[in-house]
């Protein structure tokens, strides 16, 4: 008899390795989550959707959903737009790419507080941009890029950036190059090689990428305090929740305000991902080997 | 971009590369060629000896780093790829995974703006000459790697390129297939009457398929021929390495009359006909396996004693592995059955004994 025998049933020890991995999911996660959820639906006053109803009916609660989107979706819009010319020309390894790569990934490394610092210097209006412009008489208007929304976007693009990038980096690296080349060999030029060879192979990659800053992106707060007009311009569903529960002590309206933050990022997530339906998903290569 | 050809000549085409602790090295240096229309061209070599480089300098994929690619009176090796209008088929298949069959071998054809109405008539006749009508909607990676480097083909050739350059397009795809698409694609090229340039490193692919063969090494072209001239008539060493002579043993030179060389070392005298002026003491000679025969007893010349060290059975003929008394090691095919221990003598013709300058040192 064989000393060692194939078990085809059995309990899988390995599956253990999935413990502590879980019990940190319920007790840091879905437990607070839950906590939160029942929460909301136990208000101060009223029936159990009365947090809901208030959110929903106070004029400086509900628009904070808009300004958050008017923010968050822009950000996220530019930060693909530009990272996918800047990884299309860097696909190919080289010493520039490793350069560019840590160059363009220092902003992720800093934390939105400290970009947020430097910004209000730089771009305010006594900063180094705003006298540049002016000595060069390029614009002689009044320039304001901080406290408003501008400075919010500027600061969630730069904040953001070195996510997208690295994300759609990865991404467009894992394309095989010599599927581009086998297009060239057939006529198409570089734009039609990134048109018809890169582009669809990408796309699920963006849509993806595009979830994953938007989330990053919708739930700004430093910058929206600290660059913004947290009153007013930019009054984001954050800052609604933080007033809720550290200004009036109204941790159930708090939790209500997380929920519908938590739901429209799902709303939109869930858009994004079904429209990947429409793309090839397969492996990105051309054969064996 | 032109469909037909008659000539397309490579004059001293040279690719440097930037090496290691940046000293360049010549991945192919000065290859100077000429493909005529309905040619089959080989590059044949071991990898690293600049045959891919070349294919690539050819299709436009790699620039030049010297000499000029010139197609009939057209200078082309300023232009890139996509203006250069060759068919190429790579050796992984390079489809895209992301369109259909149809849509990949249509690709080139869209790219030249042709209206949808006329790309679908041309690609049912790539894929009836593939023999893979019926596929058209599959994706590539449901196909079997055989069917996928099909497709390749079609694709490549439904642009009736002047020329298809292949890339060792059967190195992926095994034993039994290789040799049923190695004839299907003899057959396409006939087929077509353009001309085709096939890199592969393996010599019966390329003596099976091609019209000329162009041998090389290190960058450098070894000798460029029919397959029956490299076969029987290796320019050099190195060739004839490349060409089966794998029993390549260096001796001292005797004496040397009309082009006929005798060795002479004191376990083995030999007779054999010069290929190369030979300078020194020593020369190297290249014996083929299936052209050492075993006999029993001592006969004429060219007759050398030895002991078998080890046999390997290969069904129709056995590959015996012979000792001299001096240690030299020879390879030879036998059809007659010899045990591992026994002494025998085995005897090569001497016109089949190729007698080339001595590598310095040698086995």
């Amino acid at each position: 008899m064989a000393a060692a025998t194939l078990r085809s049933a059995g309990f899988d020890r390995a599956v253990l390795l999935v413990v502590p991995a879980a019990a940190f999911m319920l007790l840091l996660f879905v437990y607070p989550f839950i906590y939160g959820l029942v929460l909301s639906f136990e208000p101060k006053t009223g029936g159990a959707l009365a947090n809901y109803h208030k959110f929903f009916t106070t004029s400086n609660l509900w628009p904070t959903i808009g300004t958050t989107l008017k923010l968050a979706v822009p950000a996220t819009i530019i930060n693909v737009f530009i990272a996918v010319p800047i990884a299309y020309r860097m696909r190919v390894r080289s010493r520039w790419q490793r350069i560019a790569t840590a160059l363009l990934v220092v902003p992720i490394t800093l934390g939105t507080v400290l970009i947020a610092e430097g910004m209000l210097t730089y771009f305010g209006p006594r900063g180094w941009l705003a006298q540049f412009l002016q000595v060069t008489h390029l614009y002689d208007g009044s320039i304001r890029l901080t406290h408003n929304y501008w400075g919010v976007l500027i600061s969630l693009v730069v904040s953001g950036f070195p996510f997208t990038f690295l994300l759609i980096l990865s991404y467009i690296t894992g394309i095989d190059p010599v599927l581009a080349r086998a297009a060239a060999t057939l006529g198409a030029d570089p734009k039609a090689q990134f048109r018809h060879i890169y582009l669809p192979l990408l796309a699920p990659g963006l849509a993806m990428c595009f979830c994953l800053a938007f989330v990053q992106a919708f739930s700004v707060f430093p910058s929206a305090v600290l660059l913004g007009a947290p009153a007013g311009p930019t009054r984001v569903i954050s800052i609604a929740a933080y007033e809720a529960a550290f200004e009036q002590y109204d941790y159930s309206l708090a939790s209500a305000i997380a929920m519908i933050m938590g739901f429209v990022q799902l709303l939109i997530v869930a858009f994004v991902l079904s429209l990947r339906g429409w793309f090839y998903k397969g492996p990105v290569t051309g054969g064996k080997g | 971009m032109k469909h037909d050809f008659s000539e397309l000549r490579l004059d001293r085409v040279t690719r440097r590369f930037a090496g290691a602790g940046g000293n360049a090295f010549n991945a192919l240096n000065e290859l100077s060629l000429t493909v005529r229309r309905g040619e089959f061209i080989a590059l044949l070599g071991p990898s690293g000896c600049g045959k891919s480089t070349a294919l690539n300098c050819i299709a436009g994929l790699l620039p030049l780093s010297s000499g000029t690619i010139g197609l009939d009176d057209t200078r082309i090796d300023t232009l890139p790829p996509e203006r250069r209008g060759f068919g190429m088929v790579f050796q992984n298949y390079a489809l895209f995974p992301h369109m259909s069959v149809a849509k990949n071998i249509g690709f080139g054809l869209r790219m030249r703006g042709m209206p949808q109405a006329d790309v679908a008539p041309r690609v049912a006749k790539a894929l009836r000459l593939v023999q893979l009508t019926g596929q058209e909607h599959k994706l590539p990676g449901q196909l079997s790697g055989g069917q996928q480097q099909r497709v390749a083909i079609a694709r490549a050739i439904v642009i009736e390129p002047p020329l298809i350059l292949m890339d060792e397009p059967l190195s992926n795809l095994d034993a039994k297939l290789r040799l049923e698409t190695r004839s299907e694609i003899l057959r396409i090229h006939r087929e077509l009457g353009r001309a085709t340039i096939y890199v592969t490193h393996d010599q019966d692919e390329a003596l099976s398929l091609a019209d000329r063969i162009v041998v090389m090494k290190d960058g450098v072209v070894q000798q460029i021929g029919t397959p029956e001239e490299v076969y029987a008539q290796p320019a050099n060493i190195h060739v004839a390495r490349f060409m089966g002579y794998r029993n390549v043993v260096d001796l001292p030179i005797a004496g040397e009359r009309d082009g006929h060389v005798t060795l002479e070392a004191p376990d083995m005298k030999l007779v054999g006909v010069r290929k190369l002026p030979l300078d020194g003491k020593r020369a190297a000679v290249a014996m083929r396996p299936e052209e050492i025969a075993i006999a029993t007893e001592p006969a004429a010349s060219n007759v050398i004693a030895a002991r078998v060290d080890h046999v390997e059975y290969g069904g129709r003929d056995s590959l015996v592995e012979v000792v001299t008394a001096g240690g030299k090691r020879l390879h030879l095919r036998s059809s007659t059955k010899v045990a591992a221990g026994a002494n025998v003598y085995v005897h090569v013709p001497p016109e089949r004994v190729l007698v080339y300058p001595s590598e310095g040192g040698g086995i």
